[in-house]
């Protein structure tokens, strides 16, 4: 097993109809994720890649049993698709869509919290490039390819970060049992911690990668996390150490706004808690690789 | 996105809360005039940049009479302001705000914040005002007065209440306060702001509550449905090379070494300026392509890195997902056979149409420098920088 998404997760596309996101589309299917529909507002009746389009989230699940949803919709509705997949009931959404307003976020987690237990969904990203279990199944807008299947979890913030470390992996002969991104933006669905300890229950998952970066406090928090309850090995880097403060970097969360958020104090807490630290992003790969033979 | 201070003023005041009376000036003439309006016997002349901290800089002056104020506008208009959140480079003052004296008998922090811990807004309030928040709370943290706000309900009375008494205000001045957060509070949920600053708010001799200053911060996401505040942009405060990125679909931010870097995505981009770092070099710049990048974007992006005068190396690193190896080689080619350069150009590419793009770089002739990794990419911008730089000290030389 891997965590979250594997080859039998049904899958829908909501905003399938869009060229961007029917390319995707298109990409999932071949990599051989089960995707079983789409959802459009207004194209319910028509079909694209084979597959039904639904005008309501709820239609969809009615019809085809879905538990998990893509959202690939414009910025001024992706919040709105969020909830509408919360109150649907699926266990899982991914949020590629990036540039939605932070307080529309603020909202969508407020929402979120009316479902309890095992009616709450769970929400990857906003702006993340998705998730994929290798060889499996994939949600998202990754090059399938540079993962290898095996037993080390990836965590991170950053999309094309997540892939220089898989390939760095693969070139090793280090394989991926679950890649997971949760986005840049300030306030995005689970954090490090939630997917830290998806990994730590995971039979599947030996080690975990986690790549942050500067701004927020959720590497700090995963650091609480790790201490407390993580027994399995952690290779930690934190992209920025050359960031001023102040200043955005590319993403909406990428911003040193107070102590603690700064590459080089996240990087401290990580290693003061056990974690193993890539001291730079060209030698996550070999970090992965001396940690697994240490362990 | 930052606006200047008289147009946090002009919002705030809109949503009820009291702001001095001003005026706003784009020459000392008109600054003069706007005093005179204004009435009074003193008047504070103040320099709008898109920053804090301008007392100390020259920025802010009182003033007593009209030839005073007309001296102090014409001092401050076209004049660098250099505070501690502008950095070296400063801001130039191209707008000045004229206001009437204001009685002061004590002085309050009020900030308003999307906090990132609680995913909440949160009320932050001193009793030390005047100060910034950063020594507030190294200085005297116990002063600071937090509330977060539960967003399906919004401020309630009783949390401004509790804001209100804890700043130790008279039983007169409780209402007052309760009306100034609960403007301020509207005023960011309704404009999607991500900062509302008021500091000093002060408390007049005669018992009244002014907001003596203030700041505002939006969201850039949320301009869409915000077109009002959009028009408020004033890109003479923001650098022009960031504006003209943006303007083009490119998240560029400027800083202060010689390597320019076009890489794509924000993680990696970051981790692109490290590897430089690392390599002994400093990195010119940070620039995200974004996604699907086509070769006239990855074109433009190369014109602008070089637009910078201090770049003296380029470092192209693309590992790609949702973009194309081909696409971002073709732009490449594209901006060096336009505008060939005499500086060295090191590029990497990995991912999607990897081969394709390689064939590209070696088919069109140009002297590239090529790496695998990431860490070769570093490396070698580095090292042709340096080489470069030997060669030409050499030149000098002779």
């Amino acid at each position: 097993m891997s965590i979250l998404l594997d080859r039998n997760t049904p899958v829908v596309v909501q905003g399938i109809t869009g060229r961007i996101a029917a390319f995707h589309t298109q990409e999932m299917i071949d990599y051989g994720t089960n995707v079983v529909g789409g959802v459009v507002p207004g194209k319910g009746g028509t079909t694209v890649h084979g597959r039904p389009v639904f005008d309501t989230m709820k239609e969809a699940v009615a019809a085809t049993g879905c538990t998990a949803s893509l959202v690939m919709v414009p910025p001024p509705f992706a919040a709105d698709s969020i909830m509408e997949c919360a109150d649907a009931g699926l266990d899982l959404c991914v949020s590629i869509t990036d540039g939605i307003p932070a307080q529309d976020m603020m909202r969508v987690k407020r929402y979120m919290m009316r479902y309890k237990g095992s009616s709450k969904m769970r929400l990857l990203g906003p702006n993340c490039a998705g998730m994929i279990t290798p060889g499996q199944a994939l949600m998202g807008i990754m090059p399938g390819h540079i993962y290898e299947p095996g037993r080390v979890g990836i965590v991170g913030r950053s999309g094309t970060l997540g892939y220089e470390a898989a390939s760095q992996m693969k070139e090793l002969g280090i394989g991926v049992s679950s890649s997971v991104g949760i986005g840049g933006d300030p306030i995005n669905g689970s954090s490090f911690k939630d997917v830290l300890a998806l990994f730590e229950a995971d039979e599947d998952t030996d080690a975990v990668v986690m790549i942050g970066e500067i701004g927020g406090p959720q590497e700090a928090e995963a650091a609480e996390y790790i201490r407390d309850h993580m027994t399995k090995p952690v290779i930690a880097y934190v992209a920025g150490l050359s960031a001023p403060k102040g200043k955005r970097m590319g993403h909406a969360g990428a911003i040193i706004s107070a102590f603690g958020e700064s590459a080089p104090e996240k990087v401290e807490i990580l290693q003061s808690v056990g974690a193993t630290i890539a001291p730079n992003p060209s030698v996550i790969g070999t970090t992965v690789q001396s940690t697994l033979k240490a362990a | 996105m930052d606006i200047h201070e008289y147009q946090a003023k002009d919002i705030l005041s809109g949503f009820g809360v009291p702001v001095p009376r001003g005026g706003l000036g784009y020459s000392p003439e008109q600054v003069a005039y706007r005093a005179r309006e204004i009435g009074g016997d003193t008047w504070v002349v103040k320099g709008q940049i898109h920053s804090g901290g301008r007392g100390k800089a020259g920025g802010v002056k009182v003033c007593k009479d009209e030839h005073e104020i007309f001296d102090a506008a014409n001092d401050m208009f076209g004049k660098k302001l250099v505070t501690n959140q502008t950095g070296p480079e400063g801001k130039i003052v191209y707008r000045v705000l004229v206001e009437e004296g204001v009685d002061i008998a004590r002085e309050i922090y009020l900030g308003l914040v999307l906090d990132r811990s609680t995913e909440r807004v949160m009320v932050v309030a001193s009793a030390a005002g005047g100060m910034e928040i950063e020594e507030i709370s190294a200085e005297q943290p116990d002063s600071l007065i937090r509330q977060v706000i539960e967003p399906a309900v919004g401020l309630t009375a009783f949390q401004a209440r509790e804001i209100a008494f804890a700043l130790g205000l008279d039983p007169a001045q409780i209402q007052q306060m309760v009306n100034v957060l609960n403007g301020c509070y509207k005023a960011f949920t309704e404009l999607d702001a991500t900062m509302v600053e008021i500091n000093p708010l002060v408390v007049t001799g005669d018992s009244r509550i002014i907001a003596l200053d203030a700041k505002m911060s939006f969201d850039d996401n949320a301009m869409f449905r915000r077109q009002d505040i959009a028009e408020l942009r004033d890109k003479s405060q923001e650098d022009s090379r960031e504006t003209q990125a943006a303007d083009r679909g490119l998240s560029y931010v400027g800083l202060e070494g010689n390597i320019g870097c076009i890489v794509n995505g924000a993680g990696l981009a970051m981790a692109t300026m490290d590897m430089i770092k690392l390599a002994g070099g400093e990195p010119a710049n940070f620039l995200d392509i974004g996604g699907g990048a086509s070769p006239e974007r990855v074109a433009k992006a190369f014109r602008l890195v070089r637009s910078d005068a201090n770049v003296e190396a380029i470092l192209v690193n693309i590992f790609a997902g949702i973009n194309r190896c081909d696409w971002v080689a073709e732009g490449v080619v594209k901006a060096l056979e336009e505008n060939p350069v005499d500086i060295p150009v090191i590029v990497r590419l990995s991912g999607t149409k990897v081969e394709e793009g390689r064939k590209i770089l070696s088919q069109s002739g140009l002297p590239i420098i090529r790496a695998a990794t990431l860490e070769e990419a570093a490396d070698r911008a580095v090292n042709a920088w340096q080489r470069d730089l030997t060669h030409a000290a050499k030149i000098v030389a002779e």
